[in-house]
């Protein structure tokens, strides 16, 4: 009796607590990224979704962010900063600041951090990740039907399992609407280097390809693509107004949602420790409006592929499906489960090329 | 694996396009070592080049004065680093490092608001006849005024090195500034405008990035062409003529190898970017390996600080 007095007593102080803090601090949100908040693709939309906090939560939250933090050391001063300076939830936008979050993470448990694309957790860390290759499916079956000239260009950044999945979901279905496609992929080892980004686009026109699509945070691909007279499709982030008529539609990344829930999570106290991998159904991975060069019964293949795939009835990877080498990899109607898609490391039958070491 | 799929006649258009920044940016730096002064600030340079050029263009609407005032921007730039080095005899390595860094910085905060811009575009020569003749047509032919630009700059500081009164009297500064200063010559007041003269030309590399190549403006956007630059000079052995060969070379590392990867070509990516370095300490090696090829090369001040002692 007196235990369960003692446990009501401490409840009702710390719910009085808690409201008479809130009454008199908001609630601090920190974001941390790899690129600057102007480079129209990766980081633009993680900024966009810190911004559609302080649309929601208004006053009850105060968001703050540092741009350009190399991954490494850097990221672990701006972590550690961002805690000494009573930030209660934190997002750190990018694969390679993993292990600054878990060090920092360990020293401020009363911090909570959101780490994007990464896959260690703790009891202050979550992960979440959106399953974009649900939109290279849809991207990969309109590039198929608008190629000419059967060559596909896929400007890829580093040689990692999300940029290997994207270029298998966009191939199978690449290949299901026009089976004599073929994929010229060229790694540029960046995120973001618009340079190199539009001379690998060049040299890719060059060998005749008219659609491309990329996996680097840059526009400049699509700049190029406009320019050369093709068809690109955005990346991260709706990337129109540089191809006006090239991007037949974009990949965008839609975080808001999951960060006002999240960060809510933090104000009601109910905020756990998770792994969230979310795409279509839940409107993490969201399509830019198709466009006008896209003929009606493309648009409505496209759409029916999306709207499977958000209905949950779809998944990209079903079988029959084999590996590279030719092996079997999926029987008739299986479906790949998260953990080989997390760790994939092979290209599907038909890709041409290595995967670089 | 498909070579047939490399057009060579593309190839070799669009490695004249890549070359030309770096191109820019080297001929410019060949003048200010020629004249006895190592400015590692080329960076720097080009990427506040690129952004006012940027600016400038987008605000007139026209890529010409966005050219003109990379050119000036650049310059101004430089004028801190020759302030630094040539009045105050500040230490040229250091400060020229430091020019890279604060020309990164200050592009940046200009530059935050041209994010997500085009520029106008920079028209494309197109000489009816001539641009139609078969692979030396779009070699030689189709392309925008700052290619032809860039090769005339060349042969121009060539002839002027070469001929002329001009030429000598700064190569006189960069071999021997005492000798040079005893008669008569204004060995700070030289070396200043070969400064000016290379912060304008790295500027204009810059504004062919933000403005033709890629074409936007991007944080950091220039990523290393400065060095690649400062590689070039090195490598040509202070030569104008061997600059335009390096910048041919250096810049068609990328491009070919993104044609090869594009051509199913299983290179590792990174040997091809390295290899500019490599042949850069190649040329160094060789160069040092005998006396006498070094005096010939190297402008014999090259560095050094010069104090008039009366």
């Amino acid at each position: 009796m007196v235990s369960f007095k003692s446990i009501l007593t401490g409840a009702v102080l710390a719910l009085g607590l808690s409201t008479a803090a809130f009454a008199e601090e908001k609630l601090k949100v920190g974001f941390i990224y790899v690129g600057p908040t102007g480079d129209f693709g990766w980081t633009y939309q993680h900024d966009q979704g810190r911004q559609a906090i302080e649309k929601e939560l208004g006053d009850a939250v105060e968001t703050s962010f540092v741009e350009s933090v190399p991954e490494g050391a850097d990221a672990e001063r701006v972590l550690t900063q961002m805690a000494l300076s009573g930030t209660k939830l934190i997002y750190a936008t990018s694969f390679g600041y993993m292990d600054a979050v878990q060090n920092v993470a360990a020293k401020f448990p009363d911090v909570r951090f959101e780490h994007a694309t990464g896959y260690k957790q703790a009891d202050n860390v979550a992960t979440y990740s959106a399953r974009f290759y649900q939109g290279r499916a849809v991207i990969g079956t309109i590039a198929g039907r608008m190629t000419k000239t059967n060559k596909i260009g896929y400007i890829a950044s580093f040689p990692i399992p999300e940029v290997i999945r994207g270029i298998n979901s966009a191939y199978i279905h690449a290949k299901k609407v026009n089976p004599d496609v073929e994929f010229k992929v060229v790694w540029v080892y960046t995120w973001f280097d618009p340079a190199k980004e539009a001379d690998a686009a060049t040299a890719m026109i060059e060998q005749g390809v008219d659609v491309i699509m990329q996996h680097t945070d840059s526009p400049a691909a699509m700049t190029i693509a406009e320019e050369k007279g093709i068809y690109a499709f955005g990346q991260a982030s709706d990337m129109s107004k540089f191809g006006p008529h090239a991007q037949l539609t974009a990949i965008i990344d839609n975080w808001g949602p999951y960060y006002i829930e999240r960060t809510k999570a933090v104000m009601d106290g109910t905020w756990a420790s998770g792994n969230t991998w979310d795409g279509m159904k839940e409107g993490m991975v969201v399509l830019a409006p198709f466009s006008d060069a896209l003929p009606d019964d493309v648009k409505a293949e496209a759409q029916a592929l999306a709207d499977s795939m958000a209905a949950g009835t779809y998944h990209p990877f079903t079988g029959p499906l084999n590996k590279q080498d030719g092996s079997a990899w999926l029987a008739d109607g299986e479906v790949a489960d998260d953990g080989t898609l997390a760790g994939m490391d092979f290209y599907v039958e038909g890709i041409e090329g290595d995967i670089p070491k | 694996m498909d070579l047939s799929t490399i057009n060579p006649v593309l190839l070799i258009a669009s490695l004249m396009v890549a070359a030309t920044p770096i191109m820019l940016a080297a001929i410019g730096e060949l003048v200010v070592e020629k004249a006895g002064v190592l400015n590692l600030g080329v960076e720097g340079m080009m990427i506040i080049g690129a952004i006012c050029g940027f600016a400038i263009a987008v605000e007139t609407g026209s890529p010409l004065l966005g050219f003109v005032a990379a050119a000036v921007a650049g310059a101004v730039l430089s004028l801190l680093f020759a302030f630094l080095t040539q009045i105050l005899l500040a230490n040229q390595v250091a400060s020229g490092l430091a020019l890279t860094l604060f020309g990164l910085g200050l592009s940046a905060l200009i530059g935050q608001s041209y994010a997500g811009i085009k520029p106008p575009p920079t028209p494309k020569i197109d000489i009816p006849l001539l641009s139609d003749i078969p692979i030396l047509g779009p070699i030689l032919f189709g392309h925008d005024l700052m290619v032809y630009f860039a090769i005339l700059l060349i042969a121009a500081v060539w002839a002027v090195l070469k001929y002329t009164r001009l030429g000598l009297i700064l190569r006189a500064v960069g071999e021997n500034h005492d000798a040079a200063h005893a008669l008569g010559y204004k060995v700070v007041r030289i070396r200043i405008l070969a400064i000016m003269f290379g912060g304008a030309c790295a500027g204009l590399g810059g504004a062919y990035l933000s403005l033709i190549r890629v074409p936007q403006w991007t944080e950091g956007m220039t990523a290393g062409a400065g060095w690649i630059a400062l590689a070039i000079v090195v490598f040509a052995s202070w030569k104008p003529w061997r600059v335009m060969l390096g910048a041919y070379l250096f810049g068609g590392v990328t491009v070919l190898q993104f044609n090869l990867q594009a051509a199913g070509v299983n290179i590792p990516v990174q040997y091809l970017a390295m290899s500019p370095y490599l042949v850069t300490i190649l040329v160094l090696v060789i160069m040092s390996s005998s006396k006498a090829r070094s005096a010939m090369n190297a402008p014999a001040a090259l560095g050094r600080i010069f104090h008039a002692t009366h």
